[in-house]
């Protein structure tokens, strides 16, 4: 049977939870839909080991048990109609109906190619604390961190948390820019301390900003990297290597609802006013995927999405609020902006597609990811482009191509008896 | 915080882990390789929350599944290089 909610909330980290709770309050039936198995998004994604920060703790415990709120865990939106969802989970396919919308769906690490970076053990950063947060073993393991922006901060203390021992991190941003980032932040007293316990808990691991890793070696496994920076190249023996350029905003569920996109450099996010409201009626956006903003951002997005979704409009001290939050996105990408020799890593044989194994140099020549699609197969594989496609938009290539259904490699058995015909229910 | 323990069956050995972690943290207590990719190479997980398809082993006799996404069950049978 078809269940039918009044606001359907796709993604449960902090933009996906405020929605949820914000709409619950004024009596609207909501379903709560995420992937994961636990609540918290990325930020406050369930440590096996320490458990939920006690903020992210309350929050999600308040969501869940909301008497109007029905949280439906790993469960994945493969498909999107304008009032209609089709979910996959272990159980199998279902169809549920909305009146209104929250995509709440976040971001992903924008990742890029380098000699080696297809090895084991090279991860991105945020991706190395997902791990390690979920049981990933690094007990005395030697792990260099890599990439840009306050996020490897994060991924080094929780890698040491977890016993690693972090040999460095190495920013791509210069001193400079980093130095007046750090020296804006009195302006966000929660950054600012956010930022300070951080240093605490990283105190002896270098940080060496202007430096990239330009090469990971290894055979099956990685065994060293290399690093460049002011001082030099220098080769460093490691387990693991968690290298990430910042995040890109997840925006396939939007666009194919036909939501309109905002271009940002060569990302794009998804456009939205001040109540959150995206170009489509009844489909609200909110958090990481509305642009790179961080955790207090998605929070309190998501408390006015979730608001305006219920047709009650947020309070004016959340907008101001919410416009504060949004002013650390802008901090974000000026002083963290891409150095022009991050884009040269990637060398003529260096795999770019990882799906379908396709090297940079067989990309050339094509101008647009359609001919290179349909001639060399890249960006046909599993993750449909979401790894390559960014990448090769930020070498300066060609932009994503648009997204084809389903979102995610569905089973057949949920495409099957749904995509093709809304009006038969599901029977798997 | 101990957690709770249980068993699991990767590529035919039993392994106990503790309960709540992911079916990619049980692999990589093993050093097991995850997959091979179209050209051979080996490959293990890269973005850690469900996008990259990197991580992807037969669990309980389903093939292509994300083993960063899926939380280890006591008995559950993972099977790597598939
Ligand atoms: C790997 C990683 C680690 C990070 N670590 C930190 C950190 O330590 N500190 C920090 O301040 N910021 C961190 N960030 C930044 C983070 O994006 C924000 O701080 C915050 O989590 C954004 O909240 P959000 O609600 O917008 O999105 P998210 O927290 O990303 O939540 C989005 C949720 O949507 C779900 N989802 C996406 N698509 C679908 C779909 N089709 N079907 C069902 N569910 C779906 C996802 O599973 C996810 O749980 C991290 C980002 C990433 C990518
Ligand atoms: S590691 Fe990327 S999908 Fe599992």
């Amino acid at each position: 049977m078809t269940e039918r909610y009044d606001i359907a909330v796709v993604g449960a980290g902090p933009a996906g939870l405020a929605a949820a709770l914000a709409a619950a309050t004024h009596g609207a039936r909501v379903a709560l839909i995420d992937a994961q198995a636990h609540a918290g998004g990325q930020v406050w994604r369930k440590d096996v080991a320490h458990g939920w920060p006690r903020r992210a703790q309350a929050a999600i415990t308040q969501a869940l048990h909301h008497p109007h709120v029905t949280w439906l865990a790993q469960t994945q939106v493969v498909h999107a109609d304008p009032h209609s969802l089709l979910l996959e989970s272990a159980v199998g396919a279902q169809r549920i109906d909305y009146a209104a919308l929250v995509l709440a769906n976040g971001a992903r690490e924008l990742l890029l190619p380098f000699p080696g970076w297809t090895l084991p053990g090279v991860t991105g950063a945020g991706a190395l604390q997902a791990l390690a947060k979920q049981g990933w073993p690094l007990q005395g393991r030697r792990v260099v961190i890599a990439g840009s922006g306050p996020l490897l901060l994060a991924a080094a203390a929780t890698a040491r948390r977890h016993g690693a021992h972090v040999l460095g991190i190495y920013e791509q941003a210069d001193a400079a820019n980093v130095q007046r980032f750090a020296r804006s932040l009195w302006r966000w007293p929660q950054k600012a301390m956010q930022a300070a316990l951080l240093r605490g808990q990283l105190a002896g691991i270098p940080y060496r900003c202007g430096s990239v890793v330009r090469t990971a070696h290894g055979d099956s496994a990685l065994r060293a990297v290399t690093v460049e920076s002011a001082r030099g190249s220098e080769r460093l023996d490691c387990d693991q290597l968690a290298v990430g350029y910042g995040l890109v905003p997840n925006t396939e569920l939007a666009q194919s609802l036909g939501c309109r996109l905002r271009q940002q450099g060569v990302h794009a996010s998804v456009e939205v006013d001040a109540m959150q409201r995206s170009s489509v009626a009844h489909i609200y956006a909110a958090g990481e995927q509305c642009g790179i903003g961080g955790r207090d951002s998605a929070w309190l997005e998501g408390s006015i999405a979730g608001h305006a979704a219920a047709g009650a409009p947020a309070a004016a001290s959340l907008l101001r609020q919410q416009r504060h939050a949004r002013a650390f996105a802008q901090a974000l990408e000026t002083h963290f902006a891409l150095q022009p020799r991050v884009r040269t890593l990637a060398q003529p044989d260096t795999l770019i597609c990882r799906c379908e194994d396709i090297s940079l140099q067989a990309l050339d020549g094509y101008s647009d990811a359609r001919s290179a699609k349909l001639a060399t197969r890249c960006g046909m594989g599993a993750c449909q482009g979401r790894i390559c496609g960014a990448a090769l938009a930020e070498l300066g290539r060609f932009p994503r191509s648009g997204t084809r259904p389903p979102l995610f490699p569905a089973r057949l058995a949920s495409l099957g008896d749904n995509l093709s015909d809304n009006h038969r229910e599901s029977s798997v | 915080m101990s957690a709770a323990r249980l068993t699991i069956d990767i590529n035919g050995h039993a392994l106990e882990v503790a309960e709540g972690i992911s079916v990619a943290a049980a692999i990589a207590i093993l050093g097991l390789p995850f997959r091979r990719s179209v050209g051979g190479q080996w490959r293990a997980p890269l973005c850690g929350m469900g996008v990259c398809f990197e991580c992807r082993v037969r669990i309980d006799g389903l093939a292509q599944q994300r083993a960063c996404m899926t939380i280890v069950r006591a008995g559950m049978q993972v099977c790597t290089d598939d």
